[in-house]
C-alpha cells in the first residue's frame, strides 16, 4: 500500500490544499501556456482565486483572513505553483505586501489595507530594488522628503513584482541620504497617487505570467500616515518581512519542482526507446529518486520552519490585539530570537532543489523536454528566479553564516562547547 | 424580480472510478467513489448565477439519496446555496424515474411549506451520468404541473411572469418563453461551474442538514420505491468492447500518409 506522508496538517489546512489543488488543475493548467507565451496578467485566474478566498489564508480573521499564518500561505503557494509558478506569484506577492503591514502597521494602517489584500480585492506589491541597489539595499537612492503632514517621494524603483496590476505598494526610500542605511524608510503608496507612474515592463525568462515593472516617483506626495514603522527603520522592516516571506519562495520552488516531476514521470512511463519504457532504465530511476528525495527533504524543512513561525506570528498577533502595540513589538517581547537563519535555509535549499529537479526533468524527457509545446521546460525557466529574488541564494548563505558566527561567538555557546 | 430556485442534484459514482461487474452487468460497488453528477454542477451554477442576476431570492439544493449523499449537499453549500434538503428514507430505495420525480415533487412542496415561500424555478441537469435517462426533470415538471423546457443553454430573461430561454437543438436553437413557475433542465453549454470557496467549505462543514423521510413529505407509499416504480429491469448488459484503433507510425507526414493509404487499401476502403 502506498502512503501519503502525513505532515500533521489540520483539517482546515487539508481543505486549503484540496481547494488550491482544484484551482491549479481546473483553472490554471489549461491557461498557463497562454500566459507564459503572451506575458499578459492572468486576471481571470486571479478572479477564481479571489472567489475561492485563497488570498488571505494567512491573515487574522479580523481582517477578513482565515486566521492562518505562514503554513497556510505556503500551502496555497505550493499547490498553485505545481501548475504555474508565475500565476501563483500574484498571490504570494500580495503576502509580501501584507506581512510588513501586519508586523509594523498600527491598527489604523492594518484596517486600511489588510482586508483588501486578504480578499484579493486589491493586489499588493513590495519593491525595495533599484537599478543600483539589488542585493545591496543600503544603496537605496530614492528619497522621501518630509513636508508637514506629508512625504514627497522621488526616485526610480525596478523589478516590481505585481507592478501595474497591484494597487497597494510597499516601497523604500531614504528620508536622509546622509545617514546611509539608517535613513531608509518604508512607505505604503497607493496606485493612482499623483506623481506615481509605471515605467518599463520587463520581459523575462520565466514566471512570465507575473508582471514586473519599474515604478517611477516624481514629487509623489503621500500622507505621513502612510509611513510604516519609524523613520530610518526601513531596512529593519524589510529584513523582518523577509524572515517570514522567504519560506513563501521555498514553497513556490517546491511546487515548481513537484509539478515538473509529475509531468516528467507521466511522460517517461509511456515513452519507449530501445523497446522499453524510459522509466524502466535504471539511470533514469536514479534521477527520479534523487528528485523525489530532494523535494521531500525540502518539504520537511519548509513545514517544520513554518510551524515554528506560525506559533510566533499567532502569539504575537494575539498579544498585540490585547495591548494595542505593534505585532513586531510583541514578537520581540516574546523573544524567540530572529528566525532569519532558518528562513534563509528554507529559501536557499528549496530553490536550489527546484533548479536541480527541473533541470533533471528536462533531461529525463530528452528532446521533447526542451520544446515549448511540452510543459516541462517552463518549469525550468520558472525555477531560476527562486534562486534570485528575495535575496540571491548567495545572500541567503551570507545570512546563515552570519547567524552561525554570532551564535558560536556568543558566550553561552562558548560555555556549552567548553563543557564537552 | 427575485427568484426562489430549487436545484435538484444527485450523488453518482465518480467518473473514472467506475467498473462494471461482469456477473450482474451492474456497476461494481468495489473501490467506487461518489461525487455530484457532473451535469448537475451546471444546474447548480445556473441557480447561483440567477440568484446573483436577480438578487433577493433563495437558491436551494435538493437531493434524494442514501445517507452518504449528504456530501454533495455540503458541496452545494460550499459553492454558495442558501439552503439544502436531503430526502432520505429506505422506502425510497429502488425508485425509478417515475417514483423519483414524484418524491422530488413532494420534497419541493415541503420546502415551500417549510420556508413559507413559493418556488419560481426548478433547475435540473439534462441527465445524470449514471441512469442517463433524462426523464427526471420533465417528470418532475409533470408532477408539479408546471411547464418545462429541456436542453436549456441560456436563460436570457426573467420577468414577473415569464422566462425566456434558449433550447439547444441538433439543428439550431429554439428561443422559448415559458410561464413561471417552471422547470428547466440545462446542458453543459450553459455556463462554467465555479469552484467552492474556503469560507463556503467551512460553512458546509458546520451545516446541519435537514433530512426528510417519506412521511415528512407526505409521500403516497404506493408511488415510491420499488413498489411505486413502473420500470422493471429485465437484464443488464454491457455494450461489446470496441477494438482498439490503429496508431499510424512514420517519421514524416508523407510517410504517415503512405502508411495510412496502404492500410485503407488493405481494408478495401479505397
Amino acid at each position: 500500500m502506498l502512503m501519503t506522508f502525513d505532515y500533521g496538517f489540520t483539517d482546515d489546512q487539508k481543505e486549503i490544499i484540496k481547494l488550491a489543488r482544484e484551482i491549479a488543475e481546473k483553472k490554471i493548467k489549461p491557461v498557463r501556456a497562454h500566459y507564459d507565451e503572451t506575458e499578459e496578467f492572468p486576471w481571470e485566474v486571479i478572479e477564481d482565486i479571489r472567489k475561492a478566498d485563497l488570498f488571505g489564508v494567512y491573515l487574522p480573521v479580523e481582517y477578513g483572513g482565515f486566521g492562518g499564518a505562514n503554513t497556510e500561505m505556503c500551502l496555497v503557494s505550493e499547490e498553485l505553483s505545481k501548475a504555474c509558478g508565475g500565476i501563483s506569484l500574484a498571490v504570494t506577492a500580495c503576502g509580501l505586501c501584507a506581512i510588513p503591514i501586519l508586523l509594523f502597521g498600527n491598527e489604523a494602517q492594518r484596517q486600511r489595507w489588510l482586508p483588501d489584500l486578504g480578499s484579493g480585492k486589491r493586489l499588493g506589491a513590495f519593491n525595495i530594488t533599484e537599478p543600483d541597489a539589488g542585493s545591496d539595499a543600503t544603496a537605496t537612492k530614492s528619497t522621501a522628503r518630509r513636508e508637514g503632514d506629508y512625504y514627497v517621494l522621488n526616485g526610480l524603483k525596478n523589478f516590481c513584482t505585481n507592478g501595474e496590476a497591484a494597487e497597494i505598494y510597499i516601497v523604500f526610500a531614504t528620508v536622509n541620504p546622509v545617514r546611509g542605511p539608517r535613513g531608509i524608510t518604508a512607505f505604503v503608496v497607493e496606485k493612482g497617487t499623483p506623481g506615481f507612474t509605471f515605467g518599463k515592463k520587463e520581459t523575462k525568462m520565466g514566471i512570465r505570467a507575473s508582471s514586473t515593472y519599474e515604478l517611477i516617483f516624481e514629487n509623489c506626495k503621500i500622507p505621513a500616515s502612510n509611513r510604516l514603522g519609524s523613520e530610518g527603520y526601513g531596512l529593519f522592516v524589510a529584513q523582518a518581512t523577509f524572515d517570514f516571506s522567504r519560506p513563501g519562495v521555498g514553497s513556490q520552488a517546491l511546487g515548481i519542482a513537484q509539478g515538473a516531476l509529475d509531468e516528467t514521470i507521466k511522460y517517461i512511463r509511456n515513452r519507449k526507446q530501445f523497446g522499453q519504457t524510459v522509466i524502466s532504465f535504471q539511470a533514469i530511476q536514479h534521477m527520479m529518486a534523487d528528485c523525489a528525495m530532494k523535494i521531500e527533504a525540502g518539504r520537511a524543512l519548509l513545514y517544520s520552519v513554518n510551524r515554528t513561525m506560525d506559533k510566533i506570528q499567532k502569539e504575537a498577533y494575539a498579544r498585540a490585539k490585547e495591548s494595542g502595540k505593534l505585532v513586531y513589538e510583541e514578537m520581540r517581547a516574546l523573544n524567540p530570537g530572529r528566525v532569519t537563519k532558518y528562513s534563509a535555509m528554507v529559501k536557499a535549499f528549496c530553490s536550489d532543489v527546484a533548479m536541480q529537479v527541473t533541470t533533471d526533468c528536462v533531461q529525463m524527457c530528452g528532446g521533447i523536454g526542451y520544446m515549448r509545446d511540452f510543459p516541462v521546460e517552463k518549469y525550468m525557466r520558472d525555477a531560476k528566479i527562486t534562486q534570485i529574488y528575495e535575496g540571491t541564494n548567495q545572500v541567503q548563505r551570507n545570512e546563515i553564516a552570519m547567524m552561525m558566527i554570532k551564535e558560536y561567538a556568543s558566550q553561552m555557546v562558548q560555555k556549552e562547547l567548553l563543557k564537552v | 424580480m427575485p427568484l426562489n430556485i430549487v436545484v435538484c442534484i444527485k450523488q453518482t459514482p465518480a467518473t473514472g472510478s467506475v467498473s462494471i461487474d461482469p456477473q450482474t452487468g451492474d456497476i461494481s460497488k468495489e473501490g467506487i467513489s461518489y461525487a455530484i453528477s457532473p451535469f448537475d454542477e451546471y444546474a447548480l451554477e445556473e441557480g447561483l448565477r440567477l440568484k446573483e442576476r436577480f438578487p433577493g431570492g433563495a437558491t436551494l439544493a435538493l437531493t434524494m439519496g442514501a445517507v452518504r449523499a449528504e456530501e454533495i449537499l455540503r458541496e452545494a453549500i460550499a459553492r454558495g446555496v442558501d439552503g439544502v434538503y436531503h430526502l432520505c428514507d429506505e422506502a425510497f430505495d429502488g425508485s425509478d424515474t417515475f417514483a423519483t420525480s414524484y418524491i422530488l415533487s413532494q420534497g419541493i412542496r415541503k420546502i415551500e411549506e417549510e420556508r413559507k415561500i413559493k418556488i419560481d424555478l426548478v433547475i435540473c441537469a439534462k441527465q445524470t451520468n449514471d441512469g442517463d435517462t433524462g426523464q427526471v426533470g420533465p417528470g418532475l415538471a409533470a408532477w408539479l404541473d408546471w411547464p418545462n423546457t429541456a436542453y436549456v443553454k441560456k436563460v436570457e430573461q426573467v420577468t414577473d411572469t415569464l422566462l425566456r430561454v434558449h433550447r439547444m437543438m441538433e439543428d439550431g436553437t429554439d428561443i422559448l418563453e415559458i410561464q413561471r413557475p417552471a422547470l428547466i433542465s440545462v446542458v453543459k453549454e450553459i455556463n462554467e461551474p465555479r469552484l467552492p470557496s474556503l469560507k463556503g467549505k467551512m460553512a458546509a462543514k458546520k451545516a446541519v442538514i435537514p433530512r426528510w423521510g417519506a412521511s415528512d413529505i407526505k409521500a403516497d407509499p404506493a408511488l415510491i420505491g420499488l413498489k411505486g416504480s413502473l420500470v422493471e429491469i429485465a437484464k443488464r448488459q454491457s455494450p461489446p468492447k470496441r477494438a482498439g484503433g490503429l496508431k499510424i507510425g512514420g517519421a514524416t507526414i508523407e510517410e504517415k500518409a503512405k502508411i495510412f493509404v496502404d492500410k485503407l487499401r488493405e481494408l478495401k476502403l479505397l
